[in-house]
């Protein structure tokens, strides 16, 4: 405990329980909230106040305050830290603690709670809120007792860091955080329950080599448990990659994982990945899946997917395994310590890899890369969406500043994922198991907080963004430069893409009808607005966003009608891919039971 | 290692020792609502001398897999210490206890007193018109019990879902 604001330890008898909350947080290396005040938790914000060692960001809705912290978290690999008061407050994070548990966020979120005493009395902004966040979290609790109340938290940052991470809610009542009591520091002692297993079994890591070694057509499927297990297990999947020559293909999640440069990189694959990435994974005969979890937007048709091969599924989470697909070898562990045994069996096994089968498995996804799968045709005014985010991917790599990406949901979401190349992790934040809309601002947000001098646009669609648009202003307060790098086409553009697909072109209720300004909208936030309209402005507008050191919002008017190819229809197979309006590739187009699936 | 294309159901006694505290019954039913499992009995007391563990024990049904599923969502619970399948893991006793209400008269009651001698129920409340039995044994001997009161004057039936433990040496506890 270095800061000389905070109670020394000698006074541990006579601290406050929000006082007691705040010495934890910092024992536990909070640097930063993101909240917003109300009655329940005022005795914290009186403790945050008398003290300098941890900032507090003030954001305008709780649901944003969750998500910046999804993007310091993600963009950092620490735990993000969330305060927010009873009723109301708790429950505009629910959105927010969902989206951080399917996308494995570490998060500790603080809840206000009525007085003890007034639970379960319908009191002022009370809500139940254990009950309503148990299954929008990893874990949560509800501190009764004030010698309960360090401990909790100490626990708390350790089961949201640990295992497969997630978010954690504290709840607090009122009369907990203004009663007195004693400061414990963190236990050096294990967890009573919660051990996660973090080293994989040497017998599983032996049989995964032996099915790579012997692989005629393998893949290596990576996905956000690599980035989530740190640098270093992007840094080993990559030398694993190379050393044993395999094509690569990353989850949504997983961008970044492994350097979108390199030539062994197929691109993301599932409904809008490649085609050789879709095309090698339907053909494999062993995949690899590391940190991955089978989920409905990469597998397709389940009962077609990768029909002939034989699957080595490494998670730190045993329920991720042979959940929806079945697997020959498990492997439980840390992705890091999972790629670091890998890599050490591979050098000392001395079986030989079929080297002429995999120089003909690779000329074959050298074929399928023939296909161009992402190739667009830009001419005339009409700017293309492929085009701004390729061109905002070029010249931010021009401008050689460190870049962060997020996003909302939506087309745009996945022509960021197909066009801006990632090449290290932890510089892409997008809602990928909820597909919130309006995750793209705040998260961005939280990563300029992280990353003062850092470039952190937001590529955002004109519907999201204005799901929470009010974070203007926090970025304005707190002088936080992030760019809102709008593709505005008019149309919720993925429903309408699915209406146009799937309910013959009846575009109910999918068009943006009554927009803001948005030049208008950024410059009333204190912030600067640019629209490009042609495609001879897009250059120019991307330039000056990336050169102005204040919040800015870019307004690009692209193709109202461009569709994001290659496309997996719902219920089809990997080899049954859209690739443009027209061209369906080996499939069947979209069937009746496509159509029930979301 | 489960076969995905295998769609045989089966029943799974599932023992699950947990940390005593506020909630973890609800995380554990929570669990099963949510994921769509099929809860058939569910029974949970303290079983330690401190009161600090309980152990819940779920009598269930699915697919290998799926059981397999159950087994890794419970033990990733972060009050679970120890989750067992005892069905899977060798031979166990499976108990339970049921309160039987049986209201009549005349011939009946002797009929009924009768029925429960054979079935080694106990009478352990009377009164001119009624019984009430206890009873401890498997579901199915419970169910075959009840089901003889049925016409006779079945008032009320009271059960408590299977308690489960594995025969031998071996401890869940340990």
């Amino acid at each position: 405990m270095s800061s000389a604001t905070l109670p020394a330890a000698s006074d541990t008898q006579s601290l406050t329980g929000a006082e007691i909350v705040l010495r934890a947080l910092k024992e536990q290396g909070v640097e930063v909230i993101f909240g917003y005040p109300g009655g329940a938790v005022l005795p914290i914000y009186d403790a945050i106040f008398n003290q300098n060692a941890i900032r507090h960001i003030l954001v305008r809705h709780e649901q944003a305050a969750v998500h910046a912290a999804e993007g310091y978290a993600r963009s950092t690999g620490k735990v993000g830290c969330v305060l927010v008061t009873s009723g109301p407050g708790a429950t505009n994070a629910v959105t927010g603690l969902v989206d951080a548990l399917l996308d494995s966020i570490p998060l500790v979120c603080l809840t206000g709670q009525v007085p003890t005493h007034l639970i379960g009395n319908d009191a002022f902004q009370e809500a139940d809120t254990t009950g309503i966040t148990r299954p929008a979290t990893k874990h949560n609790y509800l501190v009764k007792q004030i010698d309960k109340l360090a401990e909790t938290v100490h626990e708390a940052f350790y089961v949201a860091r640990s295992g497969r991470p997630g978010p954690v809610v504290i709840d607090l009542p009122k009369d907990i955080l203004i009663g007195k009591g004693a400061y414990k520091p963190a236990p050096e002692a294990e967890h009573r329950s919660y051990r996660p297993q973090v080293e994989p079994e040497a017998a599983q890591i032996a049989k995964a080599v032996a099915l790579l070694k012997s692989a005629k057509r393998p893949v290596v499927y990576a996905g956000g448990g690599v980035i989530n297990a740190g640098p270093e297990a992007s840094a080993l999947l990559t030398k694993f990659t190379r050393l044993a020559g395999l094509p690569i293909t990353n989850t949504l999640m997983g961008l970044g994982a492994y350097p979108a440069s390199d030539p062994q990189f197929l691109g993301m694959l599932g409904m809008h990945g490649t085609y050789e990435a879709n095309l090698a994974m339907h053909g494999c005969d062993v995949m690899f899946n590391i940190g991955a979890r089978f989920d409905d937007r990469v597998t397709g048709r389940l009962n077609a997917f990768a029909p002939n091969s034989l699957k080595i599924h490494a998670d730190i989470d045993p329920s991720s395994i042979n959940k929806n697909v079945k697997v020959e070898v498990p492997i439980v562990g840390d992705a890091a310590a999972v790629l670091r045994a890998l890599i050490a069996a591979w050098e000392a096994s001395p079986a030989e890899q079929d080297r002429a089968s995999l120089a003909e498995w690779w000329r074959q996804i050298d074929e399928w890369r023939g296909r161009k799968c992402l190739a667009y045709v830009q001419e005339g005014s009409i700017i293309k969406p492929q085009h701004a985010v390729k061109r905002l991917y070029e010249l931010t790599q021009e401008s050689g500043k460190e870049t962060f990406i997020s996003t909302e949901v939506g087309q745009h979401q996945m022509w960021a994922a197909q066009y801006f190349g990632f090449e290290k992790p932890n510089r892409w934040m997008t809602s990928g198991g909820l597909g919130t809309m309006g995750y793209g601002l705040p998260a961005a947000m939280g990563v300029q907080v992280a990353h003062p001098q850092a470039l952190c646009i937001d590529i955002a669609g004109e519907a999201s963004i204005l799901m929470n648009i009010q974070e203007m202003a926090t970025l304005a307060q707190y002088r936080l430069p992030v760019k809102v790098f709008i593709l505005n086409n008019r149309y919720m553009g993925m429903v309408r893409q699915w209406q146009e697909l799937l309910h013959g072109g009846r575009y109910s209720e999918s068009y943006s009808e009554a927009l803001p300004d948005f030049v208008k909208l950024a410059e009333s936030f204190h912030g600067v607005g640019m629209r490009a309209e042609k495609a001879d402005d897009l250059d120019r507008v991307i330039r000056e966003m990336i050169a102005i050191d204040r919040p800015v919002i870019v307004d690009v008017a692209v193709d109202e009608k461009e569709n994001v190819f290659p496309m997996i229809p719902s219920g089809a197979a990997h080899n049954e891919m859209l690739l443009a309006s027209n061209q369906i590739s080996g499939g069947r187009g979209v069937t009746d039971e496509g159509t029930a699936l979301v | 290692m489960p076969d995905a294309s295998d769609m045989t159901q089966r029943a799974a006694t599932i023992a699950v020792l947990v940390e005593n505290e506020a909630g973890v019954l609800a995380r554990v039913i929570g669990l099963f609502s949510g994921r769509g499992y099929n809860i058939d009995s569910l029974t949970v007391a303290p079983v330690d001398a401190e009161g600090r563990l309980s152990r819940i024990t779920v009598v269930t049904s699915g697919t290998e897999m799926v059981i397999e599923q159950i087994k890794a969502q419970l033990d990733r619970l972060v009050p679970v210490h120890k989750v067992a399948d005892l069905t899977l893991e060798g031979p166990h006793l499976n108990r339970e206890l049921a309160l039987i209400k049986v209201v009549g008269s005349g011939s009946a009651r002797q009929e009924a007193l009768r029925l429960a001698d054979a079935f080694r129920a106990r009478v352990v409340d009377a009164t001119t018109e009624s019984f009430v039995f206890e009873m401890t044994g498997s579901g199915e001997k419970l169910d075959a019990f009840i089901n003889l009161m049925r016409p006779i004057g079945l008032a009320e039936v009271s059960r408590t879902g299977a308690v489960a433990i594995a025969r031998g040496t071996s401890s869940l506890t340990t």
